[in-house]
């Protein structure tokens, strides 16, 4: 999907300068953006250092492991299925709070561990419901500190680049929340459409 | 006030983490070079992404066809208040982490980052993750190929997310 859009906004703006005329502008662009997105990745070095290495920090110290306790009674509701399986949940949790604290690459394998846990009761390849609850939280979830958006806010002259934390937080918060809803919503469908759930 | 919260989150994460390192007598400095590292690892290589997605939303603006294709949606939009200036981005932000990003930037860049249109784009690029990423990698991993409705739920979400930021950005920056 990505590779057609890739290729497709490439391929429509050639075609489009060449009926309107604007090939010049289009013909410098190429060699000027690509400039500019080394320049950005190197500003992005400075914040991506810092908080990787704070973050570091929290996990080697165990900080994140003490949020990890607080959060499983609530991670108990959401996930019925897997109330008695403590491996599953702590793998849960952890990687929300990774994806929280924006420790994208700390995340993923704690995820893909998840769902290792998960796929014990599933059968013939099909999805579990645990494992939709999961990804759609995932899906929607979101990072405390936005780190790479603060970093591009900054490099684009921000009187406060940090002023769009709170509305990230709410914004994620809803639709998380939505998410968890849906998932709800089309998991209780499905069960009145088969008759049960199949597992 | 709510830049007064926003700005103080980081330094009291900051605060907290250190001084709990502090406490427990930990290396933190050992390990703050160490989590650096990887820091330049993922700077590294988010550039190859970066760069193709750059040139390539580049050349679609700049030969114009950007903003026909945005004037079509345009009239609809204003009905309800969406801004068509966020609309690709909204396409593009369940499918790709790092086209929305280098889309968000583009937009910073034109509209400013302490603009209305500027602050919405970081809202909508910070309060969701790339959801077709997702279910690719981790059902992908664990090998499931039924997905059932797991992609609706996403997309969804992604929807109830663009409207929201939109909503709350009003809210509290208008």
């Amino acid at each position: 999907m990505i590779h057609l859009i890739w290729a497709l906004m490439a391929i429509i703006g050639i075609i489009y300068a060449m009926i309107h005329g604007t090939m010049e502008e289009v013909n410098e662009v190429i060699l000027t953006s690509a400039a500019e997105s080394v320049t950005l990745t190197i500003q992005l070095l400075s914040i991506l250092v810092f908080w990787l290495g704070m973050m570091k920090i929290a996990q080697e110290v165990g900080l994140l492991q003490k949020i990890t306790k607080l959060l499983t009674p609530v991670l108990k509701r959401l996930f019925p299925e897997l109330r008695h399986n403590n491996v599953a949940l702590g793998y849960i949790v952890s990687n929300v709070i990774a994806n929280m604290f924006g420790l994208g690459n700390a995340a993923t394998p704690l995820g893909i561990k998840a769902m290792q846990e998960m796929k014990k009761d599933s059968k013939d390849g099909e999805a579990t419901r645990s494992m939709i609850t999961f990804l759609a939280i995932n899906t929607s979830s979101f990072t405390l500190i936005p780190t790479t958006v603060i970093a591009i806010r900054m490099q684009y002259g921000s009187v406060s680049p940090t002023d769009i934390v709170i509305t990230t937080i709410i914004s994620s918060f809803v639709s998380v929340i939505c998410a968890v809803l849906f998932d709800r919503y089309f998991y209780h469908r499905e069960i009145k459409r088969k008759g049960g759930w199949k597992e | 006030m709510i830049q007064t919260i926003s700005l103080w989150i980081m330094p009291m994460l900051i605060l907290c983490i250190l001084s709990y390192a502090t406490f427990k007598r930990a290396p933190a400095y050992e390990w703050f070079v160490e989590g650096g590292k990887e820091g330049i690892d993922i700077a590294i290589s988010i550039l190859p992404y970066l760069l193709g997605m750059f040139v390539s939303i580049s050349i679609l603006r700049e030969s114009g066809a950007l903003d026909a294709f945005i004037q079509l949606f345009v009239p609809v939009l204003a009905f309800f208040g969406v801004p068509a200036e966020i609309v690709p981005l909204a396409i593009v932000r369940p499918i790709s982490g790092t086209a929305s990003l280098a889309m968000m930037t583009e937009i910073t860049k034109v509209y400013g980052p302490d603009s209305f249109i500027g602050r919405l784009v970081a809202t909508m690029q910070g309060s969701t993750d790339t959801t077709l990423y997702i279910l690719t990698v981790y059902f992908g991993a664990v090998q499931i190929k039924k997905m059932k409705y797991a992609m609706k739920v996403g997309l969804m979400a992604d929807f109830v997310s663009v409207i929201v930021s939109i909503i709350i950005v009003k809210l509290l920056f208008m």
